[in-house]
């Protein structure tokens, strides 16, 4: 879809925005053309979030101006925003469960219109763009694919000539990205500018007409997104050459480590998911992927996998075919089995404490001395200071000084030092959930090497992740979680990306309307 | 509109300056509200910062005042940090000195001081229990602890109000609610000083403090129960991944800290009182939390903070007595110096900044 007349919708120039001593912004300048499909790329932390919010209203530059229709405006606030004709949906939505979609839809406008009108409004909007949604459903009963309609419904309402979407993908299935591409597509037809945050290579491919590239708060790419490669956008946005991840051929062994049986969890708090009759092998040197959109079990399924919850009974959980449903987390890890939370600050480690009291947090019970009781007393911190130094230098764990406290930390070498933590305890079985959520693609691909590493080596791994690329990447088989269900389990070699995306979608149940 | 960013780093020479700047605006500001009120400032100021130390045995007076409350501080430094927020000292203190004086009053013709071991384990236990009941409600039932622990202050207050004026009565307290005095092996010696005779009221339950103020801090920084309480109070998911458990540590800090209130109550009894009387404690258990947090939960901060609470309570004592100031005057002045000293330590950790716009 070339369109010939380039008028510039929004330019903005120069936008500088700093937090504190960290830069977010500096000296950005972009611009956005009518009825164009503009995509912004960049790592995470590289300042795309910062630049949107800043088109929104939600936060003030520094310095720099913006011009919409080649006049001058401050967007002091989103109501600003609304009024010039931009519109925005946030990566996490901002909905009242208890409320419907019309109710919802109606407390967010501007200018105040009638309960009827706006649920007329809405139905026509739906009809029109393919947006299907029940405007007098509860918000709490939608899917997320519909929920993402209903901030797009919302943001349609005002007529904007600027629809700008925060990772929009990151929460849907295969097919639903399909569709919303469709829609975006149309609304660009029409006129009406997108701005579209990412940093999923392959869909700014398919979607984007131009693409501009930030990196550590830097404008410094925009190009033309359909003469352009996956590839060069990666190295681009990463500024150095990607290394291709080492598989070998290995010898698969039919000896079963890990083995999961008939588990049952109900549910402990309102919004937690039950776990239902949840059955999973891993054989040793196998990865085994775990798919699934966030929120569908996983975080219940990984406390009941590491420890941090026992089972009802005791042979639910099978280690070299010993039952130890009942055992903790401790006594699990003096088994060889390794779990990571996907919560990597807060869970995984303290943020305020130095990287050897989080060693020291994992493998407190390896320092115990049971020949003088008064050393035992004294076991602290101090005793894994060795071991913590190990595990940064083995894994590339890049410090600002040496034993730093966690914070101090970017993402992706936190992560690296969780999993060195946990390498370093020579794991017979690791589980390791969403380990590369948020990090950089330097760091991410490290960590991949590991885990495939690992299960060359004869480990058994389980990796529960949200990245589908990711899983078929790594995985030697790939079971799907849904709604606290877990799939039976498929050889990689055996299904595809759209079966995962189905049975991710709940296959079996009712499907979303699509008319 | 002030937003607060945190620093990058805390600056070493600020942790000094800070105090000194938060005291000598304090010092601005009192002139000022004395003056406005129409007391003369300087005095006031010297019966409130100086006259204390002004003779070598109100120094001694000082610790007295200080010891209870860096005992309760520290017990309330374990479970503030492990986010538990136990604010029923003051009747934990009560009922360690109940059941302490309980065990004292039963062996009336006791001698020995190896009593006094009997009668602070008593004090230890009776706070612990009556610390047990948040804990248990908490762990169990999921019951608020801020709301039973200062609840149970008050029951507290009534029952040692009843006993000593029903089962405890002494009948020779000419009707006052008074218990019997304590045996000579229940009471709390003054220290003597050879050649300057006693340091005001300074007494041996001294010796606790300087025996706990150590051994707290190992136990803080030196031991995995310590480490365990500072994990628990930074990120609790953390805690559950190392296999900590939760309620074991709740219920212990709360035991910890209700049996260290207990203790305070015993020797604030023993030592300075003697006798069961409805009112022991000062509000020193509501004190001790100014303390703790004022000591940044730090054993050897909370000995500083415990000891300049207590000078400034005394300083006002002796404003009131000597220049006829009323309380709420002295008690508005505490309170400046408080804002200042908190003011002072935030400022440390995070710089201001003044933004326009509505958000």
């Amino acid at each position: 879809m070339a369109k010939k007349e380039l008028k510039i919708l929004l330019k903005a120039t120069k936008i500088s925005k700093s937090f504190g001593n960290f830069v977010a912004n500096q000296n950005i300048d972009i611009s956005v053309a009518k009825g164009q499909i503009h995509a912004l790329l960049g790592e995470n932390g590289a300042g795309k979030s910062t630049l949107v919010k800043i088109f929104y209203g939600v936060l003030q530059p520094d310095s720099g101006s913006i011009e919409i229709d080649n006049q001058k405006v401050s967007i002091t606030s989103p109501n600003v925003a609304r009024k010039n004709g931009i519109g925005m949906v946030f990566q996490h939505f901002s909905l009242f469960p208890a409320l419907t979609v019309a109710e919802n839809i109606l407390i967010a406008l501007d200018n105040k219109i009638k309960f009827n009108k706006v649920v007329n409004e809405i139905r026509k909007l739906s009809k029109e763009w393919e947006l299907f949604v029940d405007p007098l459903k509860l918000v709490s009963e939608l899917s997320v694919g519909e929920k993402q309609r209903v901030e797009i419904i919302r943001c349609l309402m005002q007529n904007p000539s600027l629809l700008i979407m925060d990772e929009p993908t990151s929460v849907l299935t295969p097919q639903e990205i399909k569709n919303l591409f469709k829609i975006l597509k149309r609304l660009a037809s029409s006129g009406c500018s997108i701005l579209y945050i990412s940093h999923k290579l392959e869909e700014i491919i398919e979607l984007a007409d131009e693409v501009t590239i930030l990196k550590s708060g830097k404008s410094i790419a925009s190009i033309d997104a359909k003469k352009t490669t996956t590839n060069f956008l990666a190295e681009t946005m990463v500024g150095k050459k990607i290394t291709e991840l080492k598989k070998t051929i290995k010898s698969k062994s039919k000896n079963i480590a890990f083995e999961v049986k008939n588990l049952d969890k109900l549910k402990d708090h309102e919004f937690g998911i039950s776990l239902t009759n949840i059955n999973l092998q891993v054989n040793y040197g196998e990865i085994l992927g775990v798919a699934g959109i966030a929120g569908n079990g996983q975080v219940e399924l990984m406390e009941i996998l590491s420890g941090e919850i026992n089972c009802e009974g005791n042979d639910q959980i099978l280690l070299d075919k010993t039952p130890i449903g009942k055992t903790n987390i401790n006594e699990r890890r003096k088994l060889g089995i390794e779990t990571i939370p996907e919560e990597r600050t807060f869970h995984a480690t303290v943020p305020n404490l130095t990287l050897s009291e989080n060693t020291f947090l994992t493998y407190f019970f390896k320092y115990r001395n049971t020949k003088s009781w008064i050393t035992n007393l004294l076991n602290n911190p101090q005793n894994s200071l060795d071991e913590s130094k190990k595990i940064v230098k083995n894994n590339d764990v890049r410090c600002p000084e040496t034993n730093p406290i966690a914070s101090q930390l970017s993402g992706g070498n936190l992560q690296k030092f969780i999993l060195g933590r946990s390498l370093a305890n020579n794991p017979k079985v690791a589980i390791f959930s969403q380990p590369t959520w948020g990090v950089d693609i330097g760091a991410a691909t490290a960590i991949r090497q590991k885990l495939l590493d690992l299960s060359q080596s004869g480990k058994a791994v389980i990796l529960i992740s949200q990245d589908l690329e990711e899983i078929f990447e790594l995985s030697d088989k790939i079971c799907v979680i849904n709604e606290g269900v877990l799939s039976e389990i498929f050889d990689v070699r055996e299904i595809t990306a759209t079966d995962v995306g189905l049975l991710m979608g709940g296959k079996n149940k009712k499907m979303e309307p699509i008319k | 509109m002030i937003t607060f960013i945190p620093r990058d780093k805390v600056s070493k020479n600020w942790i000094i300056i800070a105090p000194i700047l938060s005291i000598v605006f304090t010092i601005f500001f009192g002139l000022l509200i004395f003056a406005f009120l129409g007391y003369n400032p300087l005095e006031t100021l010297y019966q409130i910062f100086v006259s204390p130390f002004s003779r070598i045995d109100r120094i001694g007076d000082i610790l007295v005042k200080a010891c209870p409350l860096i005992i309760i501080g520290t017990g309330l430094m374990l479970c503030f940090k492990s986010n538990v927020w136990n604010i029923g000292a003051e009747g934990q203190f009560i009922m360690g000195a109940l059941l302490a004086g309980f065990i004292a009053l039963s062996f009336p013709n006791i001698e020995t001081k190896f009593f006094l071991l009997i009668t602070i384990l008593a004090g230890f236990v009776g706070g612990a229990l009556w610390a047990f009941i948040p804990a248990i409600l908490k762990t169990k039932l999921n019951v608020n602890e801020i709301l039973v622990s200062l609840m149970l202050v008050y029951v507290a207050m009534l029952f040692i109000d009843f006993i000593v004026r029903g089962p405890l009565r002494d009948p020779m307290s000419f009707g006052f609610p008074l218990s019997k005095p304590y045996p000579e092996g229940a009471l709390i010696n003054k220290i003597p000083f050879p050649g300057i005779g006693f340091l005001g009221q300074l007494h041996f339950g001294i010796l606790f403090v300087f025996l706990l103020v150590p051994i707290s801090w190992i136990y803080v920084n030196k031991t995995l129960g310590g480490f365990k309480i500072n994990v628990l109070g930074s990120a609790p998911l953390a805690a559950k991944f190392a296999g900590f458990k939760q309620n074991s540590i709740t219920i212990t800090v709360l035991l910890l800290s209700g049996g260290l209130a207990g203790v305070a109550g015993v020797i604030e009894v023993s030592a300075n009182i003697g006798q069961l009387q409805p009112e022991v404690s000062f509000g020193y258990g509501f004190t001790a939390i100014i303390v703790a947090f004022l000591g940044r939960l730090n054993p050897v901060g909370i000995l500083f903070a415990g000891i300049i609470i207590a000078t400034v309570k005394l300083g006002a004592d002796n404003a009131q007595m000597t220049m006829g100031i009323p309380k709420v005057v002295t008690g508005l002045f505490e309170g400046i110096l408080l804002f200042f000293l908190l003011t002072g330590e935030t400022l440390q950790k995070y710089k201001i900044k003044w933004s326009e716009g509505k958000k």
